[in-house]
Formats: C-alpha cells, sequence, structure tokens
C-alpha cells in the first residue's frame, strides 16, 4: 500500500542497537521487544491495510518510566507512536520503521473508584467497558459505549475522543472526561482537571482529547461515571423509504425527545444482519430505525408513545417495542453486529465514518447510491441517525486487480460530499493515516497551520506519533511563514471547497 | 477603540495591531470587564457590531451566531421554538455593576461560564460545536463545524471556551441547543448543615433520577432569595432540580421526596419559583451589590465542605454551593490579597477563581489559580502559537 509516511531516520535505524539497550535499562526483563516475530503483534491497528513493522516495541508499567522513555527519545531523537489496545479504525496507532511502538497495555489497573464524587480514575490501558464493569454492581456505568467496547481502550478513548451509540444524549468522551496525567514528549509530568469540573486556564484537557497521540501520552484517567438509567425500552420501525425515516428522525428531535440512542440501517445492511444474528428485523422495509428511550418507567413508556406515534404519521411500515430486556437486547444485536455481518458477504469491507447534518441524509444516500455505480462497488450503511454519523461500508476485494483502489476512491468521494453538505471527514474514528490526506477538504493552509503551531507548542520537533492527522510535516521553525501543501496518496484528486 | 462591522475588519484591525505591535483588548459587550487580571492594553477592538443569527435549523439542534450577538437574542430567537442552551449560561455582569442580560454570546463562550445544569448538560465548552476567529497575527481560521459528532483535527474550540479572548478574538459561533423541557420541579430539603447538604446532593446525584441541579444555600444567604419558600425557611435549604416530561419530572420529584426524607423536611418548587431560584443562583445574585471580593470555586464536591471549613476559621466569609457541591460562591471580607493565600492553601484539589475585586488586588494577587511550571510553561506556548506578539488581552489570564 503506497502511504506517504515520514522517511525513515537512517541515523536512529543505525543506532538501533543502542535504543534498544537503553530502552531495557528503563523497562527491564520483557518490556522492550526487539525480536521481528514478537514485534507483528504491533505492525497494525484495525485499520489492516496499513502495516509497518515499528523499529522496537516497549511496554512500560509506571508513569515513571514512561518519562523515562520520553525523555530518552526526545534528548536523541527518536520517534514515538503511541498505542493502546490498537483497535483504531483509521490507523491511528501504525508503528513508524524508525519508531518506538509505546505499548500502554500494562497500565490495566482501576485506580479509585469514589461513588460519591461520582468518578473513577483508571490507568489507560483499562478497557472502556472495564470501567462499567467495575461500578456495575453499584448501578453505576461509564456512557461512552464505542462499539469496540470490550477491547478498546479508555486511553484510547481519550486519543480518539470516541463516541458510540449513545452519545446524542450522553456525550462523547470529551464530555465525560474530567482529567489526565499526562507525560509530554520532553519526560514532565503534567495533570489537567481531576475530580473537579472545568478547567482553570486554557483547556487543554479538552485540547488534548481527541489529539490522537501527538501531543502527549496520557498515563492516567479520570472520568465520570452515571447512575444506569431504571430503564431502557427500544422501538423497532421499518420504513418504505429511507427518506421517510430520516423524515421520522427530524420529528422525533422537533418533538423536544432526545432518545439515548437513534439508529438507521439501509436495506443491504438490515440483510446483512438479519441473516447473521436473526434479530427479527422486517427483511420487506427500505430503511429500520431502531430508537432507545431510557430513564423512569413511567417517562420512558410516555416518550415510547409519542415515538410510536410520530412513527406512524410517517408511513412506518411496522414497530414493534420491546417488551422485555431480551428483546431489546436482539433488537440491538443486529446494530451491534452490523460490521462483522457484512464481513460475511464480502471478502473485504472499507468503513468510513462521515458525519453529516440529519436532514441531508436523504440527498447523502441518493447521491452514494450514484457514486456506487460510478465506482462499480457496493455499499450499505448504518448511521447514527439520532447525531447524524455515517458509516457506509464499501463492499470489494482486495484480490481483485483495483478494487482496493476504487473503495478508496469511492470513500473519498463519500467524504468529500459529507464535506460538502455540511458535515465532517470523521465523527468519532479519528483521521489518522486514513483522511490525513483530505483534511484541505474541511481545512484551509490557514486553518492547518494554525493546529499545526498547537502541535509545535506540545512537540517542537514532531517526535509523537508524526505523520497521522496532518497531511505534510513541517519543521516547527518553518512553521510562521509555512504553506501547507496540498496531501497526496491515497486521496490525490480531491478539489478544495 | 475600534469597532469592526464584519470580520474582515476583524482581521483588518488586528493584523494591524500585530504589525503596530499595539496591545488589544477584545471585548463583546463588555459586561465583564472586571473578571481577569488588569490590562494595559493600546486600544480596544469591540466585537458588538458582529450582531446577527445567520443560521438556526431547530430541527438539527444547531445554531450560529456571529460573537458580539447579544445573549437576550440568541435566548429569545431560542425561546420561540422552545430550545434553550442547556448549560445555562451565567450572567456576572450585575456582579460588575453591567445591567442584566447584556452580555454577548461571544463572551458567554469566551468566558466558559456556565450555570446550574453545567452539572448535567455540560459546560458552554461541551456545547461550542465549531468557531471562526482572527489570531493574534491578524489570520482568519475556523475550527470545528456544525455537528455534534466531529473529530476532525484539533478540537480548537475547547481550548478557546474560557480562554478569555487571550488566543483569538472570535468572530462567530456555532452551538448546540437543546429542546426545553416540559415541565422542571425543584426539591427543597430544609435545615441542613453544609455537610449533611453535601451527603444529601450526592445521594440525589447517585440516586437514578437524572438529577440537573443540586445546590445548598446556608441560612444567610438562602434568606436573600426572592423566592419566599426559601428566603421564608429561616434555615439553610439545599436544592435539587428535575426536568423532563411531565409525568416523568413528577415522578421523579415525588421520588426524590421520599428518598431524601430522611435528611429533612422537603417541599417542592414548581415553574416559576424552580426558573427563578436557579437564575439567582448561577448568575450568583446573592453577591450582586455587595462590595466584598467574590471567589469561584471548582472543587471535587466532596471536599467542597471541608475547604470551606478550614477557609471559615481564618476569615469572615460567606458562600453557598452548586454542582452538587463542587463549585462554591464565596465573598469574603476586603483585605490586601482578598484572601487568596489562605483560600488556595485550603483546597484539596481544583481551583480557585477571584472573580470579582478592587483593581488593586486583581494586579497583587493572580486571578486564576497558579499552575505547576510544567504546564504554565507549556500554557504560554500555546498562547504564543496563536498570538506571538501577545496583543490580545496581553497579561488577563497570567
Amino acid at each position: 500500500m503506497a502511504l506517504r509516511m515520514p522517511a525513515p531516520d537512517q541515523d536512529v535505524l543505525a543506532r538501533r542497537r543502542e535504543i534498544v539497550a537503553a530502552l531495557r535499562e528503563i523497562v527491564p526483563g520483557e518490556g522492550v521487544i526487539d525480536a521481528e516475530d514478537e514485534l507483528r503483534a504491533y505492525e497494525c491497528d484495525a485499520l489492516s491495510v496499513y502495516r509497518q513493522l515499528p523499529m522496537v516495541a516497549v511496554l512500560p508499567s509506571t508513569t515513571d518510566q514512561v518519562s523515562r522513555i520520553l525523555r530518552y527519545c526526545h534528548e536523541n531523537r527518536v520517534r514515538v507512536v503511541p498505542r493502546g489496545a490498537g483497535t483504531s479504525l483509521s490507523g491511528g496507532a501504525l508503528p513508524l520503521a524508525d519508531g518506538v511502538l509505546l505499548g500502554l497495555g500494562k497500565f490495566n489497573k482501576i485506580l479509585d473508584i469514589d461513588y460519591a464524587n461520582r468518578t473513577v480514575t483508571a490507568q489507560p490501558g483499562v478497557t472502556n467497558l472495564g470501567i462499567s464493569t467495575a461500578v456495575a454492581s453499584s448501578g453505576f456505568y461509564y456512557a461512552p459505549d464505542p462499539s469496540s467496547q470490550i477491547a478498546c481502550t479508555i486511553g484510547g478513548n481519550i486519543a480518539e475522543n470516541s463516541g458510540g451509540v449513545h452519545s446524542l444524549k450522553y456525550g462523547l468522551t470529551t464530555n465525560n472526561v474530567l482529567g489526565i496525567e499526562m507525560v509530554l514528549v520532553t519526560g514532565e509530568v503534567i495533570r489537567l482537571g481531576g475530580k473537579h469540573l472545568d478547567s482553570e486556564g486554557y483547556d487543554l484537557l479538552g485540547l488534548v482529547t481527541g489529539s490522537e497521540g501527538l501531543l502527549g501520552v496520557v498515563t492516567e484517567v479520570t472520568v465520570r461515571i452515571l447512575k444506569k438509567p431504571s430503564t431502557a425500552r427500544a422501538v423497532l420501525i421499518g420504513f418504505p423509504s429511507n427518506e421517510d425515516a430520516g423524515d421520522c428522525v427530524a420529528a422525533i428531535i422537533a418533538a423536544g425527545i432526545i432518545p439515548g440512542g437513534m439508529e438507521m440501517m439501509d436495506r443491504p445492511a438490515i440483510h446483512a444482519t438479519e441473516d447473521f444474528v436473526h434479530a427479527g428485523y422486517p427483511l420487506d422495509v427500505e430503511a429500520l430505525l431502531i430508537v432507545e428511550l431510557d430513564g423512569p418507567k413511567v417517562e420512558v413508556d410516555h416518550l415510547i408513545e409519542q415515538v410510536a406515534g410520530i412513527a406512524r404519521a410517517r408511513k412506518s411500515m411496522t414497530l414493534r417495542i420491546s417488551q422485555t430486556e431480551e428483546e431489546r437486547a436482539l433488537f440491538w444485536a443486529g446494530r451491534k453486529s452490523a460490521f462483522p455481518a457484512v464481513g460475511r458477504i464480502t471478502p473485504d469491507y472499507m468503513c468510513m465514518d462521515g458525519t453529516i447534518p440529519r436532514k441531508k441524509l436523504p440527498e447523502v444516500l441518493a447521491r452514494m447510491r450514484e457514486l456506487s455505480e460510478k465506482h462499480r462497488l457496493r455499499f450499505c450503511n448504518v448511521f447514527h441517525a439520532g447525531d447524524g454519523n455515517l458509516h457506509p461500508l464499501i463492499l470489494f476485494d482486495a484480490n481483485k486487480s483495483d478494487e482496493l483502489e476504487r473503495a478508496e476512491k469511492f470513500g473519498a468521494d463519500i467524504l468529500r460530499l459529507c464535506v460538502e453538505v455540511g458535515g465532517v471527514l470523521t465523527g468519532e474514528h479519528g483521521v489518522g493515516i486514513e483522511k490525513r490526506d483530505l483534511m484541505d477538504t474541511m481545512f484551509d493552509d490557514v486553518d492547518l497551520a494554525q493546529q499545526l503551531r498547537i502541535k509545535c507548542a506540545f512537540d517542537p520537533e514532531s517526535l509523537l506519533n508524526p505523520g497521522k492527522v496532518f497531511p505534510v510535516l513541517h519543521r516547527c521553525a518553518e512553521m510562521g511563514r509555512m504553506i501547507v501543501n496540498k496531501g497526496h496518496l491515497p486521496f490525490p484528486d480531491l478539489p478544495r471547497f | 477603540m475600534t469597532k469592526p462591522r464584519d470580520a474582515d475588519d476583524v482581521r483588518q484591525a488586528v493584523a494591524d495591531a500585530a504589525a503596530a505591535g499595539t496591545p488589544l483588548e477584545v471585548v463583546g459587550r463588555g459586561t465583564k470587564r472586571g473578571l481577569g487580571r488588569p490590562m494595559q492594553t493600546g486600544a480596544s477592538l469591540d466585537l458588538s457590531g458582529l450582531s446577527g443569527i445567520p443560521l438556526y435549523e431547530p430541527d438539527e439542534l444547531v445554531m450560529t451566531a456571529l460573537a458580539g450577538t447579544p445573549l437576550a437574542d440568541v435566548e429569545a430567537t431560542l425561546k420561540a421554538q422552545n430550545q434553550r442552551l442547556a448549560f445555562e449560561p451565567a450572567d456576572l455582569g450585575p456582579l460588575y455593576g453591567a445591567p442584566e442580560n447584556a452580555a454577548s454570546i461571544g463572551g458567554v463562550f469566551a468566558s466558559n461560564l456556565s450555570g446550574p445544569g453545567r452539572l448535567r448538560h455540560g459546560a458552554a465548552r461541551d456545547h461550542l460545536l465549531g468557531l471562526k476567529a482572527v489570531n493574534g497575527t491578524g489570520e482568519f481560521f475556523k475550527t470545528g463545524g456544525r455537528v455534534v459528532k466531529n473529530v476532525t483535527g484539533y478540537d480548537l474550540c475547547k481550548l478557546l471556551a474560557g480562554s478569555h479572548g487571550t488566543l483569538a478574538a472570535m468572530t462567530e459561533v456555532t452551538f448546540k441547543v437543546l429542546p426545553i423541557p416540559e415541565k422542571t420541579r425543584t426539591v427543597l430539603i430544609f435545615g441542613l448543615d453544609d455537610g449533611r447538604a453535601r451527603e444529601a446532593m450526592s445521594a440525589a446525584l447517585g440516586s437514578p433520577h437524572e438529577v440537573i441541579a443540586a445546590a445548598h444555600l446556608p441560612t444567610s444567604v438562602a434568606t436573600r432569595s426572592s423566592v419566599a419558600y426559601v428566603s421564608g425557611a429561616g434555615r439553610g435549604v439545599t436544592a435539587i432540580r428535575v426536568e423532563g416530561p411531565a409525568p416523568s419530572a413528577e415522578h421523579r420529584c415525588k421520588a426524590l421526596r421520599e428518598e431524601l426524607a430522611p435528611f429533612g423536611a422537603t417541599e417542592e418548587l414548581h415553574g416559576m419559583n424552580s426558573a427563578t431560584l436557579w437564575r439567582e443562583l448561577g448568575d450568583a445574585r446573592p453577591f450582586v451589590g455587595d462590595p466584598r471580593p467574590l471567589w469561584r470555586l471548582s472543587v471535587p464536591p466532596t471536599e467542597g465542605p471541608q475547604a470551606i471549613a478550614r477557609i471559615a476559621r481564618t476569615m469572615q466569609a460567606e458562600w453557598f454551593y452548586d454542582w452538587g457541591g463542587g463549585l462554591v460562591w464565596l465573598a469574603v471580607s476586603p483585605s490586601a490579597d482578598a484572601g487568596a493565600a489562605a483560600i488556595r492553601e485550603a483546597l484539596g484539589g481544583g481551583h480557585a477563581t477571584l472573580v470579582r475585586a478592587d483593581d488593586a488586588v486583581r494586579r497583587a494577587v493572580p486571578v486564576f489559580q497558579p499552575q505547576a511550571a510544567p504546564l504554565a510553561a507549556l500554557a504560554k506556548r500555546v498562547k504564543e502559537s496563536m498570538d506571538p506578539k501577545g496583543i490580545l488581552n496581553p497579561g488577563r489570564m497570567d
């Protein structure tokens, strides 16, 4: 795969043995990995079309070790790629040939559960679900629930500002994290936030959340936990067209209802998931909505009736309300297994992640169908309808001559379309390497230069996760007068608007 | 004084000031000029001419307003569609002698001052989706977008929210709006001391009743409320707010009254009284028209009463709690440092801001909580990345 990454520094590669030895001084025993077969485990994340062996991997277990590793790498001009569980869909943890892969997997402890202040403090390698599990017996949970929550880590969630199906009502990671401990590239350790609300001084916590490992390495996280709603029920609604389903979503919001989750699938996604998990989805509909309401039973019952009324007034063909917790779980089972279900019907697929203003959905779906014909590839759609976050899945076969290339062009066209209708390139998966070269469809040179100067304020030598998020790296000394070049591969032909 | 008519005027004015090295006071509608360190500036950049709402799509829960648009216009426009800003912007102007409801929407986000609803709905910064601004070199840039779910590039909205005009002059803000809940109920509990009130608030917030706001007013502050149920209590008053569709708000209110009964006698406030009480608290009305220095402490909720107990041993003070105990408004007797050393010493975590004091006091002590050296150095580099010549509100947050 042709993807332009920063050219490996031959001087660093020549010093590999010395660097490995220095890292072993900091992290003794098996915490430093330099054998090629063992490094294979780190060669990619969930965006597995891009692979690269790191120069060396190091797995520290204390903040002090992280600090010393970064200080050493900074002093010796060695690049560093931080990694959580490696579930990123945008290549955020893709290693560098001349880089140290810094794995946070050993930071796997929950440090403090504070019910009175409703917070959990955890090391960054604790999984997202691990936090909810730790407080479940007391009826609490951590709200953001990315679909990879059994594997993805809270540190990775901070790096990517992860969302989930409940983010319409409960927010993204950035709205639920209260504090972090972070190591700067110099090895300095800083604390941002804590168990209190709002930052004093600049909101660097908000800036760091979603910064994709480019600004520092998070070594401790404090999040807000919530009491579980006493009741949750879901409604499954089938529609004769995507337009009707889109209208229903708009009408629910317009009625002042903010559901806990509101998901939509198109016909190909309905069929793929029904074949896979037999959730009982109707197969004669063009679009399916899952609307979940949570809260006190009296509120849920009240709102479910309202939602049902709105749906019936908008051509719904089928409407089922979950009567039991098992049935609610079944309604979700199909949606939550959409990716593996699609994986069964195609050798390969590419998952896109644009966000659009909700009302543009029918237009975007219609134009995606045109693009599908143009690129001669099938696609299906799952959609966080409540907050406008689209996940088109492009089906292709990488073993057929040019299908990967066509899939990438199709994907670029979809993201370009999202931006054109007022949306953004990525809602929750991150820019990483995947959308890096599309950044100039959303931002002009001045916008990008301003972001790069922020990067320079944290990491002037650009040692932390270089090659991610921004199309072209410049030395910070040049930033005052730099022009950001247009991106190149893998999306070479995009205009700006 | 420069009063730009549009974003390009702002860009030009800042570029000129940058070229001449003239420090600028960046001001929206000027209601919170007394917040922050006193500054020495050569000119004012008055953004009140940038007024208007170019985009409002109620179905999409989004609005775009020019930075100088009066908050009152924004709120009236939203109210006409039964929507609101859920973070309940705090109107602190009256604390500084400005009229009520005179702030600009840009100033609201630049100061990231959120009201009681912050506890559940998040802060102003959580609602800011995108913005356009002019940095300290006179470059016009944008960040974010108009959709809620967006992780494209660094989240500079968060950075600019609460930066008090020291990083860039915002020209336009895009933010999330939400429906006004059908019903609001506030449960009052009478006669608790700070410690018990903190426990009652923790119990309420740890319940599944989706408590939106929780505050505690010691007796002397409660008596100044314009809500008779509160002022007439003659005791400390703890207030817990719920919202939602009518049946649910009523259900939550009833359930909370039952669950909190062991703490003390309870009462409930309905729509108008409830709205009045929470507006008073959000805007720190109990301390308006009061000459005393005023602090705003953000602390871990359980540590508020302990910190206050330590402070009250060393100085004359009066206070009330919001955000479930995590926010303390604290008025102290005038002194050379407004009690800064003792107050910051007493904190077990969090930060203390000297919201109101004479210029001389705000020159003498840091208004914002001093930061550890590596963090302070990083913040300075961030400032320089946006305003390398230091011309935007110089020194205001130092």
